[in-house]
């Protein structure tokens, strides 16, 4: 099983990146599963939200939150603390949205390719790098997911912003 | 067609298939998303349904009951609190013999105040005369949802039906779920006849008082009909298979409990935890199983019996606590054995109130702890190392 941590804060849209995940995982395989779920609770705008998705080649049974990962996203680096490694599984990777370089995390500027591409968080972004890094799904997928789950005027530009971030993560 | 879902969007879909004709709604987490997403269907003629916005849950069942009166299939959903305050109405509703379907979202009670997940909501209303079914995952609620209205209208049954989906945990995590075709569902459910109704053609006593010498006659009779729901549930389980192609297993569902000597019975959404606990502990040579509990009501008195019959031990692992005695689900299934002649030793094991999570290690010291003997009731994440922290 693959299992992804999305850190954000209310508002960035960190739980939408988990789902887009699991629609884009399960989109054309009936041998594909995937649970997507945030950190339970009041939704506050600003305030820390976490969010999962798992990803296995068997249903998923186990819906208790993920305690190893393979990959932690997070689109905002104020959440970003070292002791996240503890969470990683052996060779697990973290992925923040920097402008400044972190050690033993992959950094990249998401909020550049954000602003070009008109919009007001990263989520998108951030989900097209961890794309381009992990190939756990194809840009193609991905996109078909933004298609489905995602409503139709904003459809575009994510998806160009998507696949920019998968082209720069390689 | 397949599609990424929450619980409760799954649940809406199932709803949006069987056509109810009116919809009485009072939002509450973690239920709301289900009565939004049905609002919208009926705004965007998806589903052609009479839509009522009304006070209090309170209301939210006496607006059914209204409906189901009239002849109508209704729908209504609630949670928590909100299930507690129609608590009078569940009583109208089941002894009018109206087939009213609701979902509920398994959370838990005040105080203190909390809108996560467990069971006691639910629980606590055993008695008030509805069927009472527990989902697992997103396919089964939209299953159910399908289902319920075949079984809870069955003129051997005529009782309404409650779909308790987990608090967050199953309403509002996303899974693939497989949306049937509109003629599928068609097919598979007829729209609602009934007689007992207002009628001015053929006018008949409903909602009606009755005396000590016939009261009671009322009531086995409605005992008779949730007993009925027993053999309806597995002929509608048959024709779902035939024209979906899912087929589900009656009152309960077993895992693993052929050769078990370990069993863990519970429900709802931790099941599957468990499921995967008792492959690893195969993996080591123990001998582990599970029993999920579909239906609480009626009670799979004679499954339970049969499945625990054979165990060394078992464990009931709930979300639930009657204060100053044990979980309810316990008691139960206590009974179901002792009515059996079955001596199995078991154990009670209380978890995940207010939504506290249960880990696969908890489930995995369950398995261990009733090899080896414990207390009758035991509390997960108390009396240990954290003691509760």
């Amino acid at each position: 099983m693959i299992e992804i941590l999305w850190l954000g804060r209310g508002g960035q849209g960190a739980f939408t990146a988990a789902k887009l995940l699991g629609a884009a995982y399960t989109s054309d395989s009936d041998g594909k599963y995937a649970l997507a779920f945030p950190s339970f609770g009041p939704e506050r705008r600003g305030a820390p939200v976490r969010a999962f998705t798992k990803l296995d080649t068997k249903p998923v049974a186990d819906r208790s939150q993920t305690e190893r990962a393979d990959f932690i996203v997070i689109l905002d680096d104020t959440l970003y603390s070292p002791s996240l490694r503890g969470l990683l599984k052996e060779n697990g990777q973290i992925i923040v949205n920097s402008k400044t370089a972190i050690d033993g995390a992959l950094t990249f500027d998401a909020e550049g390719i954000a602003a070009e591409h008109r919009l007001p968080t990263v989520n998108t972004v951030m989900l097209g790098l961890l794309v381009g890094l992990s190939g756990v799904v194809t840009a193609e997928n991905a996109q078909q997911a933004i298609k489905g789950y995602m409503p139709a005027k904003i459809q575009e530009r994510n998806i160009s912003a998507l696949l920019k971030a998968a082209e720069e993560a390689v | 067609m397949k599609k990424f879902l929450s619980g409760n969007e799954a649940f809406a879909e199932g709803i949006r298939l069987a056509r109810p004709e009116v919809i009485s709604a009072y939002p509450i987490t973690p239920q709301t998303i289900v009565v939004e997403r049905l609002s919208e269907m009926v705004e965007d003629g998806s589903l052609t349904a009479e839509y009522v916005h009304v006070e209090s849950e309170h209301s939210a069942l006496s607006c059914a009951i209204g409906a189901s009166a009239a002849g109508a299939r209704a729908f209504t959903a609630t949670s928590s609190q909100g299930l507690l305050y129609m608590a009078e109405c569940l009583y109208y509703a089941a002894g009018g013999r109206f087939p009213i379907v609701m979902m509920n979202a398994d959370r838990s009670t005040a105080l203190p105040w909390n809108i996560y997940g467990d069971q006691r909501d639910s629980l606590s209303q055993l008695d008030s005369g509805w069927i009472q079914a527990y989902a697992e995952n997103a396919q089964e609620a939209l299953d159910l949802a399908l289902m319920s209205y075949r079984i809870a209208e069955d003129k051997r049954v005529s009782t309404p039906f409650m779909a308790n989906l987990d608090g967050f945990v199953l309403t509002h995590t996303y899974e693939t779920v497989d949306i049937p075709t509109r003629e599928q569902a068609d097919s598979f459910l007829p729209p609602y006849e009934t007689e007992n109704r207002i009628d001015f053609e053929n006018p008949r006593n409903m909602a009606f008082s009755a005396g000590p010498d016939t009261n009671y006659i009322f009531k086995f009779r409605e005992h008779e009909g949730v007993l009925a729901a027993r053999e309806v549930i597995t002929e509608t389980e048959t024709a779902f298979a035939e024209t979906f192609g899912r087929q589900y297993t009656g009152l309960t569902e077993n895992y693993l409990t052929d050769d078990a000597d370990y069993i863990i019975v519970t429900l709802g959404s931790i099941a599957g935890l468990c499921r995967e606990t008792a492959d690893k502990l195969r993996g080591q040579g123990i001998k582990a199983g599970v029993v999920r509990i579909r239906y609480m009501r009626p009670f799979p008195n004679e499954e339970i019996a049969a499945v625990l019959k054979n165990a060394k031990a078992y464990a009931v692992l709930e979300k639930d606590i009657s204060f100053g005695n044990e979980g309810t689900v316990f008691t139960n299934v206590n009974s179901a054995l002792k009515k059996a002649g079955v001596g199995v030793k078991g154990c009670n094991y209380i978890g995940g109130l207010g939504g506290r999570n249960i880990s696969a290690a908890d489930i995995e010291k369950i398995y261990t702890d009733i090899a080896h003997g414990t207390d009758a009731v035991n509390f997960i994440g108390i009396g240990g190392e954290d003691n509760g922290k």
